[in-house]
């Protein structure tokens, strides 16, 4: 019975995503008319406004019908992936990202696998050892890598391990699942030890509080050991506040990938972004928007949906005697 | 059967031996504890009695190896042909849950929040015992039975969706689950209502009955022990100040301390003129580790008791005190006991015209979740000129809503409230200057005082906060604020303290000097002593009852304590599941109670003899509750 509230939850939240990308279509559809000049001139993107390539364009996007039957004529080829074609490179956007989007998707999640590896594990194991050396050493740590921002961190990485010691490529993405890890690992790593480093104190503070608690000392009193009460107790509880905060990182990671993505010449969906945002790229903008207004909605329901597997207070809410 | 009957012939060998113990802190070297010695004998009951900052829990703590980081315990624990004191992690495993079990205050965080009641008691048994997963969840099965749940649907339930008393109730079978032999329970029922408090202690005396299991209750109410345990040891500021039996300690307490806090207990059974009250709070264990632990507070206090510690002497068969000056004051103790047995005055019956506060069929609806709940139902209450009017009630009773929604923190849902002639059923409606006058009218005296005043900021300035906003005029603002110290019995230059600087009593006399400041009409208290140590409760009580006969003003008395509203009221409400069942002057409603709920309360009030606790089917009652 606990599985039809979830699925109604998970339908609310589908819904309120058709909703959510229902609005914002219309707001990234209205900056073609909003934005300087006429419609035209947004989808010319620079290029000389001859009187064919007009004619073209206004065929091609419906510029001669009301503004909410172009509307309406976009969001039909929109919902079929049909975005329309870049004004810099004239390759249909969708294929644009799509070329793009491996890469990026790959990375994204690898970062996020770095990231909980190395925050969560050494959170703990601060925790465990609160205020000794090994603590205070990870938390130094943490301060640094938190005070990095990516980019810097990136050119370190490349130094290091690419100029330096070179175990890892200093450029490219790489083909096959091996080969991508390979060429992803540093900038993965770039991108995950910032905020691996907060994900550390977060989980740190909260495992700390967890256990502060009576039920720990209580478990203990009763004589369970304590890998039991570490794994059953402490580990179950602390991680609850953890997940809810790694679930937005997700879809952070990819569209926030900008900077690494540049440092190491990786051409993924963050670099297209400032690209398109520069020559103002109507079409490639509208795109993306929508596309990581969708990430973002799905890796929160994502992280609901976990939060509501490991705490079932959630689950219970608003039914308990 | 009562606890007390010849404890010596059920006594058997000792159990546990501890000599010398003394808890300190690593870092700083303090100590928490200075000395206990405890013998504990197989299936005997011992109360360990004493308020906050005594180091009763964590002496309950050293006993089963728990102690936090950084806290140390030295001296003997015997048990079982080894110190305890000195065992390591590894030999400790072996004896707690097996050898020596504990159960804590809080059953809302003792037990894990995302495990199921029967993991939790299956994981508890012993592990080298090799049941099936059938067999296992039978165990569990059992094992609730044995604390009166036969609801086997408890084990498929987590903690939160049970109550407070059902989840201690799972928390004692988890204790058990390895069959100690000897129990620490400490403060097993503070956290429960009154009426279910009665029966889980009466449980636990059960089972350590029927296991012949031997039990260290640690408490801060005498009552409770008396009415618990064989034998008492009172433990003041880290140190025994008192021990012996029950009923001998109940009868003639040989400690000015023992004493001065049965007289601040207030009376269930009648109304004293003025509850005897022990000056100042609990001292430091390390700030009297010099001398007698309650030299500062006792009103016998010599040179010769702040001259090194008093040795705890044997002053009667099976009984010792530290008091040194015992022989001297021992006449003049008996005699204060015997005054404080006085009964006060009852106030004359019949009420005053004047209705300073009429709640008139008020109801409040709670939405949570799509359901609905009534938290207060048809509920008429008023409160005349200069009376004291009580409501009393267990936890969701309804009775801190009735408060929130007279200073306006709620809206009722429907009903109406008049306060000194405004209608005020909703605040935001009120026009500005309405709002003024009832703030002057209404002021509130919360529960906890730690959090009731920002802990940034000096006394001084939070009450000359109170008193200019409410009276732009100015004039002589220090004055005002030195006046109002003193008026709850504080000087002038407390303004300069800030709240962490105080004590918990001194911290209510600020909130209360806080609301007098605006010379309100009514005062609202909602559980202001319950936060306190019983010691400084009396203070409180006192105090409360001054500032109204003084400035004949009005209160609104909540509480969950019948013993406190018999004290403090004049009128009493009973509230129960969010309506009045009975209401009446408080004498006569405490003294002839008309509805079974009202007795049922009365009952469970805890009373120091032995028949407290024999209630017969009490148990059986509340298992099937829920």
């Amino acid at each position: 019975m606990t599985g039809r509230a979830i699925l109604l939850m998970i339908g609310k939240r589908l819904v309120a995503l058709v909703v959510l990308v229902a609005i914002l279509s219309f707001l990234v559809f209205s900056l073609v008319h909003i934005a300087p000049g006429t419609a035209v001139d947004a989808y010319l993107g620079g290029k000389p406004a001859t009187p064919e390539l007009v004619q073209l364009l206004t065929e091609r996007y419906h510029l001669d019908e009301p503004f909410f039957t172009q509307y309406w004529l976009w969001l039909k080829d929109a919902l079929v992936f049909d975005f329309g074609e870049s004004t810099l490179t004239t390759l249909p956007v969708t294929d644009e990202i799509g070329i793009r989007l491996g890469p990026s998707a790959f990375l994204a999640v690898y970062a996020y696998v770095l990231t909980v590896l190395l925050g969560v594990v050494p959170g703990i194991i601060a925790a465990l050892r609160q205020r000794k050396l090994l603590d205070r050493g990870l938390v130094a740590g943490a301060v640094v890598a938190l005070s990095t921002p990516p980019f810097v961190m990136g050119i370190l990485l490349l130094y290091l391990f690419a100029v330096l010691v070179p175990i890892f490529p200093a450029a490219g993405r790489g083909e096959g699942f091996f080969d991508q890890l390979w060429h992803l690992t540093l900038p993965a790593l770039a991108l995950a030890l910032c905020v691996a480093a907060f994900l550390l104190r977060h989980t740190r503070a909260s495992m700390i509080n967890v256990l502060d608690q009576d039920y720990i000392m209580f478990a203990r009193a009763r004589g369970l050991s304590w890998g039991h009460v570490l794994f059953r107790y402490a580990f179950r509880n602390a991680l609850i506040p953890v997940v809810t905060v790694s679930g937005a990182l997700l879809a952070f990671f990819f569209a926030g990938a900008v900077f690494v993505e540049a440092t190491f010449s990786l051409g993924g969906i963050g670099e297209l972004l400032v690209q398109s945002a520069q020559s103002s790229d109507m079409p490639m903008i509208q795109a993306l928007a929508i596309l990581i207004a969708v990430l973002i909605v799905l890796a929160n329901l994502l992280a609901d949906l976990a939060y509501v597997a490991i705490d079932p207070r959630i689950r219970f809410e608003g039914r308990s005697a | 059967m009562s606890p007390h009957t010849e404890p010596t012939l059920t006594a058997g060998r000792p159990v546990l031996e501890v000599e010398g113990m003394r808890i300190e802190r690593t870092d700083i070297g303090a100590p928490i504890v200075t000395s206990l010695d405890l013998q504990l004998a197989a299936g005997e009951s011992i109360g360990i009695v004493g308020e906050s900052g005594s180091g009763k829990s964590m002496s309950a703590k050293a006993l089963i190896g728990l102690l936090p980081e950084g806290v140390v315990a030295s001296g003997t624990a015997r048990f079982d042909g080894q110190n305890l004191l000195g065992l390591s992690e590894r030999q400790w495993r072996s004896i707690r849950g097996r050898q020596i079990g504990m159960i804590m205050q809080d059953p809302f965080t003792m037990l894990n929040p995302v495990m199921r009641c029967g993991r939790i008691l299956e994981e508890s048994l012993l592990p080298e015992r090799r049941l099936s997963r059938a067999e296992r969840r039978a165990e569990a099965i059992r094992r609730l039975a044995e604390v009166g749940i036969t609801d086997e649907s408890v084990v498929e339930r987590y903690p939160f969706q049970l109550s407070g008393g059902m989840r201690q109730r799972v928390a004692i079978a988890a204790a058990l689950a390895r069959d100690p032999k000897v129990l620490i329970a400490d403060e097993p029922s503070t956290a429960l209502d009154v009426v279910t408090q009665r029966e889980v202690l009466a449980l636990i005396k059960r089972i350590q009955a029927a296991r012949g299991m031997a039990l260290i209750l640690i408490t801060h109410d005498l009552r409770v022990a008396f009415a618990t345990c064989d034998r008492i040891q009172v433990l003041y500021a880290g140190s025994l100040v008192e021990t012996g039996r029950a009923d001998d300690v109940r009868e003639r307490p040989l400690h000015p301390y023992t004493q001065g806090l049965l007289l601040s207990e207030p009376p269930a059974d009648r109304r004293v003129r003025q509850l005897v009250a022990i000056p100042g709070s609990v001292p430091s264990a390390a700030d009297v580790q010099d001398r007698c632990s309650f030299s500062s507070r006792c009103r016998w206090a010599e040179d010769a008791c702040r001259d090194g510690v008093p040795a705890l002497a044997e002053v009667g068969e099976d009984r010792h005190s530290r008091c040194i000056r015992l022989p001297e004051i021992g006449a003049e103790m008996a005699a204060l006991l015997s005054k404080s047995e006085e009964r006060a005055v009852v106030p004359a019956e019949g009420r005053s015209d004047g209705a300073l506060i009429d709640i008139v069929n008020i109801e409040k609806v709670f939405e949570s979740g799509g359901r609905t709940v009534t938290a207060v139902d048809d509920v008429s209450i008023s409160v005349r000129e200069g009376e004291s009017v009580g409501i009393v009630g267990e936890s969701g009773s309804g009775k801190t809503t009735i408060a929130r929604m007279l200073v306006g923190l709620e809206s009722p849902s429907g009903g109406e409230i008049v306060i000194d002639g405004i209608p005020v059923r909703s605040w935001s409606a009120l026009t500005p200057r309405d709002r003024r006058k009832l703030r002057q009218t209404v002021q509130t005296v919360f529960q906890d005082p730690y959090s009731s005043l920002n802990p940034m900021r000096t006394i001084g300035w939070a009450l000359k906060e109170a008193i200019t906003t409410h009276d732009r005029g100015g004039g002589n603002v220090e004055g005002r604020v030195a006046e109002l110290l003193e008026s709850v019995g504080l000087s002038a230059s407390y303004a300069q303290r800030r709240p962490s600087s105080l004590s918990g009593g001194e911290r209510q006399r600020v909130a209360i000097a806080r609301a007098l400041a605006v010379e309100p009409r009514v005062l609202i208290c909602d559980e202001p002593v319950s936060a306190l140590d019983m010691s400084v409760q009396a203070q409180i009580l006192n105090l409360l009852q001054e500032v109204r006969t003084e400035r004949g003003i009005s209160c609104l008395f909540i509480t969950h304590d019948l013993s406190i509203v018999r004290q403090a009221s004049e009128y009493l409400y009973v509230m129960h599941h969010g309506k009045v069942v009975e209401s009446g002057p408080t004498e006569s409603v405490l003294d002839n109670p008309s509805v079974e709920y009202t007795a049922q309360l009365l009952n469970s009030v805890p009373r120091p003899d032995g028949q407290w606790l024999v209630t017969g089917d009490a148990d059986e009652m509340a298992a099937t509750r829920g």
